[in-house]
């Protein structure tokens, strides 16, 4: 937390952190669909975008103007108030989400200790998840709304996927705020600094929770992969079914939206998984006071990217689960795995704690 | 922060008017959650943040969210008003306000003007809520978990038998 005595200052500051974050995001999306389109295509052997500036780096401007410029067709027999709703509602949500997130430790300028995070809430871990469950009704509402056969299809297939996956993500993270005890995320960070030690004895093992959690962080990521919508769990959009899912009837800079609210929910939990089994922003740190401020960022980036690139990754080599198989997966093997998980952390921490 | 209260319960109360006074079905389970969001942010003024949260994900998040897959399952569009009782039109609006008179009294009585809230003092952290929970009042939240599993199993039972 930064601490000011200056009320109008902390104010400031916060508006310029929203600022940079929101700037930053934008980008990192534009240049994520470039890396997927790039990866899933040197995937299937072939060049990928690379007219548009060198190796096509100019292409998601092209894409973004492409988007401001294409007309935007509003189906007639629509509900245009939810029509319009929802696109905005995903968009804001999927932002909203970002702002208890923390990218690195904090640093010292004119005497003020700025730390690399919006807000740091009592109960981040919590708001990320409340956030992502309103999530569904940017989905589901965009199908109802558009009054089509497939969106409404496509709406309500995300909302029985989405209902079902929060239980498995939600009980997923249970064993690591059992051992960080804080649902703070910032805390949850700072409780994986150092190295694991094994009856005394120094492992050169981080003290990330993947190494105590590894079941947990394979729910968690699959859990996470059917909440964001993303191959191998995307069929509120399956194309070769639904033919666009619930934004079929969508265009221009409303599909858009739910273009960039699906990028940057992929980041999000991207972020969540860095931060609670992979000790985001830890890593070595060396050199003068800017490198130590630069470097934790650096390692977060770094962890996140490899989460990214392992979602594209997945994209290019899985096929579609069927929906029935789906719905099997989550209720009778994904969510029996969560409980089992939080069973066996329990009695270990409780024996942990009282030996 | 009280100017944050008054425009929230307004909200709530607005959008609770609106749940009953829509005639589309999704309108009124939306008017729903802007009424569950509200009261998350008047328990959020009071200090409780985790209940403000835990708020927003069960009821808003989850319950509402079945509410509106059956709305668009059921495809359900405008409902035509009934014209079947005209008792319950007349008396129905003095039965709702005498119903209202007898709450504000209630409350008028527990809390008179100028009383503070109790409600700050008290930790609402998910560690004293847990403690609450699983040690005080651990037979009614056992009793209510098997009360909502015969529901959800009485609800299958019925549901197999359809079909």
């Amino acid at each position: 937390m930064a601490t000011f005595s200056d009320t109008g200052l902390l104010l400031l500051i916060t508006l310029i952190k929203i600022a940079v974050v929101v700037v930053v995001m934008l980008t990192a999306i534009a240049y994520l669909t470039w890396l997927e389109r790039k990866v899933v295509a040197h995937i299937q052997a072939r060049w990928g975008p690379y007219r548009v500036g060198p190796h096509g780096l100019l292409q998601p401007v092209a894409d973004g103007i492409k988007f401001i410029l294409k007309e935007d067709i509003v189906p007639l027999e629509a509900d245009k108030v939810i029509y319009w709703l929802a696109p905005f509602l995903g968009f804001t949500l999927a932002f909203l989400s970002i702002a208890v997130i923390p990218f690195g430790e904090s640093f010292t300028i004119y005497g003020h200790t700025i730390s690399f995070q919006i807000t740091d809430l009592n109960v981040g871990l919590l708001f990320i998840f409340a956030v992502t469950s309103l999530g569904v009704y940017s989905i589901a509402l965009a199908g109802w709304s558009s009054n089509s056969k497939y969106p409404l299809l496509g709406g309500l297939r995300s909302s029985a996927q989405m209902i079902s996956y929060e239980l498995s993500l939600g009980l997923a993270v249970v064993g690591v705020l059992m051992i960080a005890g804080t649902l703070s995320l910032r805390g949850i960070v700072n409780s994986q600094a150092g190295f694991w030690h094994v009856g005394g004895m120094n492992t050169f093992l981080p003290h990330w929770n993947i190494f105590v959690q590894p079941v947990g962080f394979l729910v968690y990521f699959m859990a996470a992969i059917a909440e964001t919508n993303r191959v191998p769990f995307d069929l509120p959009e399956g194309e070769s079914e639904l033919v666009g899912g619930f934004h079929t009837e969508y265009s221009s800079m409303k599909f858009a939206m739910f273009f960039l609210s699906e990028y940057a929910n992929m980041i999000t939990v991207s972020c969540l998984a860095t931060i609670l089994f992979f000790g985001g922003w830890h890593g070595p740190v060396f050199g003068p006071y800017v490198l130590r401020v630069i470097l934790p960022v650096f390692w977060f980036c770094v962890k996140l990217f490899c989460f990214l690139f392992f979602y594209i990754w997945m994209r290019g080599t899985l096929p579609r689960f069927r929906y029935d198989q789906l719905m099997a997966f989550g209720w009778k093997f994904l969510l029996p795995v969560g409980v089992l998980n939080i069973l066996v952390t329990s009695f270990v921490v409780a024996w942990i704690s009282s030996s | 922060m009280v100017v944050l209260f008054y425009i929230f319960a307004a909200l709530a109360v607005l959008a609770a008017i609106s749940v009953v006074a829509q005639r589309t079905p999704v309108y009124s389970a939306l008017s729903l959650i802007v009424v569950l969001c509200s009261l998350a942010v008047v328990y959020l003024l009071l200090g409780a943040e985790f209940i403000a949260v835990i708020q927003v994900i069960v009821y808003a998040g989850a319950i509402m969210v079945l509410f509106v897959f059956v709305i668009m399952l059921l495809n359900a569009g405008r409902e035509a008003p009934s014209q079947r009782s005209r008792f319950a039109h007349w008396l129905g609006a003095p039965l709702v306000a005498a119903f209202l008179v007898e709450i504000l009294l209630a409350v008028w009585r527990q809390f008179p003007a100028g009383s503070t809230h109790p409600a700050a003092s008290l930790d609402a952290g998910p560690a004293a809520i847990g403690h609450l929970l699983f040690r005080n009042y651990v037979l009614p939240f056992e009793v209510t978990s098997i009360l909502i599993l015969v529901a959800i199993l009485g609800a299958v039972v019925l549901a197999k038998r359809e079909f």
